[in-house]
This record gives structure tokens, sequence and C-alpha cells, in this order.
């Protein structure tokens, strides 16, 4: 059974459309790789799926839980809009810690705030707040951040900052974990170790879709790939079909002009 | 005489720092419902809000105090503020506070606006609401981004209230420029400058603290 299952998504901004008949679905334990050039709606799609936008048409249920319904009235959008983003964790390309919080203050901060909404928060405040902190920082620990807990983002390296950032993500314990060019903002000396720890994820089955621009990486890591272009899945399947013998011709394009950027 | 002087302009200093500290305890956090005002989506408040602060940034202070003060009993017929101390005071404060809350929105728009959506856009994928936020958030980056400016406008602030003198409050200028009328002599409102000097002084101090305080990220 299908953790994910995204049907005919469309968006448009103003009279571009970004997103078209956009379906995909995707297994519980499984990483889900996306790629395509710039402006082909890869990050407009996690967006719609972090209910960052709001799509204009299709649905999105994750669990067998419909999330998102075009079809459905207005309010509904709004409507547990909070819990609804909670299925979802998401890793920014430009990480977007918070830069007055440590690195374990960025971890906690949402899943203390989470906690107050509990019936037992006021007498079991200590306990709750222990509990998190420990969670926190074996989170950091599971980055390969533990000497890192207290310092802040700007005295962390880039590859460092994105480690905490999905640290963060994975605090709330989400359905899915999304990233968004996770090492496109990064020095290529840095990106191995945060690679590095998304394939530790992937090993441990978290649920992912990860938007990318490392074939090579795509390859190894996911269990299912999409090629996306001018808003439209052109290609999905195993990643090594899709990446060694792609079937439709703008992917075998997209891919050269990809080969050759990285001689 | 001295002793005198100085006693009387620290009678001064006593009313100009009440204009100054109850101007700011009201101002800062209307400036920050006229910032939200100046950002809303719903047209009117936001149009409202911009001519608002067209009015108030457009004409003098000493003009918006004059009409605050003498704008009720003229117009209305019917004097709403005291004649005695507190009565000026109060219509000061009013006037102050609606003038500087006008100057903060534009500064904490500018605040606001200059933290990176994607702060915002991580704390609503992490489940927040908007308050928390923008509390939890949001917030101080913006008071960090604010401070210098509004440091400005707050020593600004400072020298301002010696206008308070044209609907008859008995602030630091006023006290100064008193001696001239009453004994003729001009050295007690050059002197007033020593106590506003003072005043900025510490307050100069106490920004760069808070400065030096929100130092340690970026």
């Amino acid at each position: 059974m299908a953790i994910l299952e995204v049907k005919n998504i469309e968006k448009h901004f103003g009279s571009v459309s970004v997103l078209k008949d956009v379906s995909f679905s995707l297994e519980e334990g499984n990483a889900l790789a996306i790629i395509g050039s710039s402006g082909s709606g890869k990050t407009t799609l996690l967006r719609c799926l972090n209910f960052l936008e709001k799509p204009d048409g299709g649905s999105i249920t994750v669990k067998d839980k419909t999330l998102f319904d075009a079809s459905a009235s207005v309010d509904d959008w709004e409507k547990n809009l909070r819990k609804k983003r909670l299925h979802f964790g998401m890793v920014f390309q430009s990480f977007n810690l918070f830069p007055q919080y440590t690195a374990l203050e960025n971890v906690t901060l949402a899943e203390k705030l989470l906690a107050q909404e509990r019936p037992d928060f006021k007498q079991h405040k200590k306990e709750i707040f222990a509990e998190i902190e420990q969670h926190g920082k074996e989170l950091l620990d599971q980055m390969g951040l533990s000497q890192r807990q207290n310092h802040y983002p700007h005295q962390l390296s880039g590859g460092q900052q994105q480690r905490v950032a999905i640290a963060r993500a994975l605090a709330l314990k989400p359905d899915i974990l999304c990233f968004d060019e996770p090492t496109s903002a990064l020095d290529p000396e840095l990106t191995g170790e945060v690679l590095k720890v998304i394939r530790g994820l992937a090993d441990q089955k978290t649920t992912m879709i990860i938007v990318t621009h490392e074939m090579a990486f795509a390859r190894d890591v996911a269990d299912q790939i999409i090629f996306m272009d001018n808003g439209v899945i052109v290609e999905q399947g195993d990643p090594h079909e899709v990446i060694d013998h792609p079937k439709e011709e703008r992917t075998r394009q997209f891919l050269a002009r990809y080969s050759q950027e990285n001689l | 005489m001295f002793w005198t002087v100085t006693q009387s302009l620290l009678g001064g200093l006593w009313t100009t720092f009440q204009i100054f500290l109850w101007t700011l305890v009201v101002s800062l956090p209307l400036g920050l419902v006229f910032a939200f005002a100046s950002m809303s989506k719903w047209k009117p408040l936001k149009g409202l809000m911009q001519i608002i602060v067209w009015i108030v940034r457009g004409t003098p202070l000493m003009l918006q105090l004059i009409i605050i003060f003498y704008g009720p009993g003229l117009w209305l017929g019917h004097n709403i503020w005291s004649g005695d101390e507190a009565g000026r005071l109060l219509a000061t404060v009013v006037a102050f506070s609606f003038n500087y809350a006008c100057y903060f929105s534009v500064i904490f728009r500018g605040g606001i606006e200059s933290v990176p959506a994607g702060q915002r856009e991580a704390g609503q994928v992490l489940g927040m609401t908007k308050k928390q936020i923008f509390f939890k958030v949001t917030l101080l980056q913006m008071i960090k981004r604010v401070v210098p400016p509004m440091s400005n406008e707050i020593i600004t602030l400072v020298k301002d209230t010696s206008l308070a003198r044209i609907i008859a409050a008995y602030e630091l200028t006023f006290a100064g420029y008193s001696f001239m009328k009453s004994d003729g002599l001009t050295w007690p409102l050059f002197y007033t400058g020593v106590f506003y000097l003072l005043f900025v002084g510490i307050l100069t101090l106490l920004f760069n603290y808070i400065e030096r305080k929100l130092d340690y990220f970026r």
C-alpha cells in the first residue's frame, strides 16, 4: 500500500502553468528522487506537498487520508493546515536554520511548542522537555554533530548546518521527509557529508522525496526516480532504467547535457 | 543661583523624561500594530495606514501637538484635556505616541520584511502557528535589524520633547527658557544642553549594550 498518493496535481502562477497533471505514488520506506532542469517544477511540487503552495487541482493522500482535494471547498485548505503539514518534513536548499538558536534548540523548538498542546503539559513540563532534549541530542548524534549541539548556525559549516536542518526535520517524525536540492548551496567538498547522512536515512528505510542534481547519488539511493520537464513528469521508474537507459528523448537530452557539464 | 537653576532644570528634566518614557511605552507596541496594518492583505486597511503615515510624517510634530491640544476645545467646543500640568503632559504623550508610532511602523515593516521568507516557511513546515512563528522566529531577528535605525529615532525623541513647550508643558527647554523671561538670564537655556547630552549619552550606551547582546547570532 502506498504511503503517499499524489493525483493530477496542477499549479499555475498567474498564466504560467508550473505543474501539469502530476501523479505519482510512493511506498513506505522508499526513497523517491526527482530530477530535472531548473524551472521544471520540482521545487514547486515539493512546496505543494508541504502545503507551502496551494495546488490548483488534484489531490494529495497520505496513509489513506486525503489531505488535499482541489474539488473540496476553500475552507478545507486552512482547516488543520498545521496538522497536515506535520505529515511531511522539509529540508530546504538554503537550510533556513533559525540563527538565534543553537543547533540543539533548532532541533527541539518545534517539538517543545507542540508539546504545549498536550493535556499533561503543565504537570509534566520538566519531564517532557527533558525527553525532547534527549531526543534532539540523539538526532544530532545520528548526524555526527554531538560536539556541535551548542553552536549557533553561523558557527557551523554549510554541511553541518544542513545536517542540523535534517535533524530538525526528523524531530517531528514526519511520514515523508522531503529534500529540496539539499546540497545545491554547498561547496563541492561539503556535499559528501550531507549525502552520506541521506544515504544513511535511506538505509534505515526512511520514506523520502529528494529533489536533486546529484545523478549518481539519485541512482544509488533512490528506489524510484522521476524526471520532470516543463511541469510534467516525462519519465518515472527504476533509477537505473531512467538514468542509464532512458526511454524518452527529453530525458536523454537532459542527461546528456548534465553529463557534459559535469565532465 | 546655579543651584536654583540646576534644581529647576532637574524638574524640567523629570517632565522631559516622563514624556520620553510614556511615548515609548505607547508608541513601540502601537508602531508594531501599525506595521502589521500597513502590511495587511486587506486593501482598505493598508490604504488607510498609508494615508495616516503620509499625514503624520508630512506635517510638523509641533503642529500635530497644537491640533491635539487645542483642537477639541476649538472645534468640538469641549476641551478634553485638563488645563493643569498633567493634562498638558497627557496631550503631549498622545501626540508624540501617534507620531512616533508612524515612524516606528515603517522601521518595523522594513525589519519584518528583511527576515527571509525561508524563516517563516521553516516554521510553517514544522507545524508552528503564525503567532509562534512571529514570536519565536521572526521577532528577535527583526529586533536585531531595527536596533540601529530605532536608536536614531529614539534619540531624536529625546530632543523632540522640547516641542512640548508650545503647549506650555514644563519640560527641560521650557525650564531653561523661563529664566530668560523672569531673570534675563541666557545661560540656563544653554545649560539645558548638558542635560540633553547626558540623557542621550546614557541612551547611546544602552543601545550599544543591546547591539552587543544581539551580536551572538547573525
